[in-house]
């Protein structure tokens, strides 16, 4: 097997992608840690609810911009849009992408809800949090599968 | 999927596992200098756990797996400028997170120490250990650590 050495102008765009992806990962995996230990004792579902949403707003939310803006650039540097059929692995990137910053979105806002619900009631447990636990949870599973996509490409 | 398929993804997979717990321990640290309450900062740095996890797993395996790459890759070798530059950045990071986890692990364990007394009101020798420079500076310093890895592992400089 030959070392994949690539053109020099798609390392940047590249960069950005990866860049993006870990770090969105890492924010997803901050907000499930904590609403899970939010969920494992009562007395601090209302701190690691806070915890939670500020990791999904603050890290995942823009780190998921610079995954896809890295990925939509390389996408075009490498002429994969002029390739017909795309390849099996490009079609996962942008399911998982697009279908997964959607569900982020929607545990952005539900876990904002259900963290500002524990706050204000000083409750032990919250629907809308763990709803937004669940959804971030399928977030990671799915950029996890994206991301084996991405390094095996498979047809 | 062949077995370079395979240790490029173990690979990769690791490298998730070390930026995750960078951004874990960074976020913790950020969120930390805010705290002085024992019991606020021994809650929170039970997320420290799965960083530890994380950072564990990720630096066995981006070693573990790379290397075996670059004995399995024809093009790659293991004394390439590229790859010890990754070998050494390997080791300063590993040093570097060390001393960071010195730092804050002393502010879990003095919180947790002064909860178990039962003095749970704002602790300002816990501030300070959570506000230190030395903690934030060393943090910064992992972090561009890692992002050097990863512009030396995409630019592969000198292969």
């Amino acid at each position: 097997m030959l070392a994949a050495i690539r053109p020099d102008s798609w390392n940047f765009p590249l960069l950005l992608h990866v860049v993006g992806a870990t770090v969105l990962v890492g924010g997803l995996v901050v907000a499930v840690a904590a609403q899970f230990l939010g969920g494992r004792r009562p007395d601090d579902a209302a701190a690691f609810g806070r915890v939670a949403f500020r990791a999904l707003l603050f890290v995942a939310f823009p780190a998921w911009w610079v995954m896809r803006v890295g990925g939509q650039w390389i996408y075009s540097k490498e002429g994969l849009d002029e390739l017909d059929p795309e390849p099996g692995w490009v079609g996962v990137g942008f399911v998982t992408a697009d279908f997964g910053g959607l569900l982020l979105l929607v545990s952005i806002v539900l876990g904002g809800l259900g963290a500002r619900g524990l706050s204000r009631t000083g409750g032990e447990s919250s629907l809308l949090a763990r709803i937004a636990t669940v959804l971030a949870a399928v977030v990671l599973v799915a950029y996890l599968v994206a991301m084996w996509a991405m390094t095996a490409k498979p047809d | 999927m062949t077995r370079y398929d395979w240790l490029l993804f173990l690979h990769v997979l690791a490298a998730f596992s070390l930026v995750a717990a960078e951004v874990l321990f960074t976020f913790l640290i950020l969120s930390g200098r805010n705290l002085d309450v024992p019991s606020d900062v021994a809650r929170i740095f039970r997320l420290s756990r799965v960083g530890e996890v994380l950072l564990n797993a990720g630096l066995i395996g981006v070693l573990i797996f790379g290397i075996w790459l670059a004995i399995e890759v024809d093009g790659y070798k293991l004394w390439d400028g590229w790859v010890i530059a990754a070998l050494v950045l390997w080791a300063v990071f590993a040093d570097v997170s060390g001393r960071v986890g010195k730092v804050y692990n002393a502010a879990r364990d003095r919180a947790r120490a002064l909860v178990a007394e039962n003095r749970n009101e704002p602790s300002p020798e816990l501030s300070a250990i959570l506000r230190s420079q030395t903690g934030l500076v060393l943090q910064a310093a992992s972090v561009v650590i890692v992002l050097l890895f990863l512009i030396d592992m995409i630019y592969k400089p000198g292969a």
